[in-house]
């Protein structure tokens, strides 16, 4: 099994086998994090850009340090500090970042598909960090390597995602990968945040929370994004922490040993009490460790000498 | 295509010679103080983990065994568009100022010896490397050379070598097979 492709554009186009070698391969770079001298030679003299349109701490970081972990020389471009700010549009910035030869080039954009566009555009490999509200791939790969790790496998495991569904890119891609890895998948959240058609991807639906979670393997919450409250989408931050926070009261109707994620950043008391957070079920954590194994496996899968 | 297969160590010959080199490992160190066993994924790992039994039932002492995967860390990566699966490295104890036995099952070219010497170096600063191997086949690429050789095996470059082990194959042989194309 080998990954042959260019770019790691969503969830929706990897097969199951794909999924899997990631994860067997970010399984093994688990380690190098653990030592003393965090670095292999591997990817010596590879070049990997990571060209950010929107803020981002962990992905950001995670990709840089998985790149300097390999030996890779990373470099980051925000946009706004960049020309992007003098209008530049994004394929004249990806053809000037092409004309200086890296390998791999890392984005994330506001606008679903600007990946899609930039791989049919430039010779590099492109990973997507996060269009839109399409996908984000490196994301729910690191999150069914955590589930993987902690629960042995992921086929069959009750999984319930809680929020916004309707604008979560996290949400889409943990969708088309627990399902190909043979996983139930449950969505919860307001009305106004469940997509029209959702069961059409294979998944349960509820508008309540404690229904969403009874006897469920793993709650996935996600992060509620403040600064869509404006549109009108639900009444009040305080009325949708009633209905929809993960705490003490509602978490014992899960399994005993359920596992609470969380893509971050959190929002403390609104999607998700800090005793939750900060507690036992919680692997919070474990996800942003395995990130870096996740983002190492995948500079390592697609950069190779193209003989 | 001939098969030309042939079988040049049965299981009695591997384990006796996995026993000579218990003892020689212990000979050449004078003990056991300070050694640890590496074995190189992944013929490597099944003959370290013999050779620490066979230690153990001389000197009533199991020392420590780790595991290496020297992939990240080989020549060739960047030359070819097949990437090698990476298996799990596993060295838990402490490499600093011991006595480091590298165990491989074919000493060919040189090149992974080469690897996993890079590699152990990131782990710590080992007082001393050696290395043992099943089956010396001759062919360096590299000036590197085995302290504890269970066979040498002069062989041709269009002949493969083939250590295979009851712990992966079910079976305790070395074979020499012919390339297929002449």
């Amino acid at each position: 099994m080998i990954l042959a492709r260019k770019d790691i554009l969503g969830i929706k186009e990897l097969s199951k086998d794909e999924i899997v070698l990631i994860l067997d391969t970010a399984d093994s770079f688990i380690e190098i994090s653990t030592r003393e001298i965090k670095k292999v030679p591997t990817l010596r003299g590879k070049t990997v850009i990571n060209l950010f349109y929107e803020a981002s701490t962990r992905t950001r970081t995670s990709f840089e340090i998985a790149g300097k972990r390999l030996s890779a020389d990373t470099i980051n471009i925000s946009a706004s500090t960049s020309s992007v700010v003098k209008g530049e549009t994004i394929l004249d910035t990806a053809r000037n970042l092409e004309a200086m030869n890296p390998d791999v080039i890392v984005i994330r954009h506001s606008a679903a598909g600007a990946p899609h566009m930039l791989a049919s555009m430039v010779k590099q490999s492109i990973i997507n960090a996060g269009d839109g509200a399409h996908e984000h791939p490196t994301q729910a790969l690191l999150d069914m390597m955590t589930i993987r790790a902690k629960k042995g496998r992921l086929e069959n495991l009750k999984v319930t995602i809680v929020g916004d569904i309707a604008h979560s890119r996290v949400a889409r891609s943990n969708i088309y990968g627990l399902k190909k890895m043979g996983a139930q998948v449950t969505v919860a959240g307001p009305a106004t945040m469940i997509p029209k058609d959702i069961e059409q991807m294979g998944v349960n639906v509820h508008s309540s929370l404690d229904e969403a979670i009874k006897e469920v393997d793993v709650i996935m919450m996600l992060r509620i994004q403040i600064e869509r409250q404006h549109q009108n989408i639900f009444p009040s931050l305080r009325e949708y922490a009633q209905r929809f926070c993960l705490s003490k009261k509602n978490i014992s109707l899960a399994k005993k040993d359920v596992l609470v994620m969380h893509p971050g950043p959190i929002n403390r008391g609104v999607e998700i009490s800090p005793d939750i957070a900060d507690g036992p079920y919680s692997v919070i954590l474990d996800q942003v460790t395995n990130g870096v194994a996740v983002r190492m496996a995948l500079l390592y899968l697609l950069t190779g000498g193209k003989a | 295509m001939k098969n030309k297969n042939r079988v040049v160590m049965d299981a009695e010959g591997i384990d006796r010679s996995l026993t000579r080199i218990a003892y020689e490992i212990l000979e050449k160190n004078k003990g056991l103080a300070d050694l640890v066993l590496i074995g190189i994924r992944t013929g490597g790992v099944y003959l370290a983990n013999r050779l620490q039994s066979k230690i153990a039932a001389i000197e009533g002492v199991a020392i420590p065994l780790g595991i290496l995967d020297v992939t990240l860390y080989r020549d060739d990566l960047l030359k070819t568009n097949k990437k090698p699966r990476i298996g799990k490295t596993d060295i838990t104890c402490p490499l600093d100022d011991r006595k480091v036995v590298l165990v491989d099952d074919v000493l060919f070219t040189g090149r992974t010896i080469r690897a996993a010497m890079d590699a152990l170096i990131d782990f710590g600063r080992p007082r001393l490397i050696q290395l043992a191997v099943l089956i010396d086949r001759g062919h360096r690429e590299l000036p590197i050379r085995a302290d504890f050789v269970g066979k040498n095996l002069p062989s041709s470059l269009w002949e493969d070598v083939s250590v295979k082990l009851t712990e992966k194959d079910g079976t305790d042989e070395v074979v020499i097979e012919m390339d297929s194309e002449e």
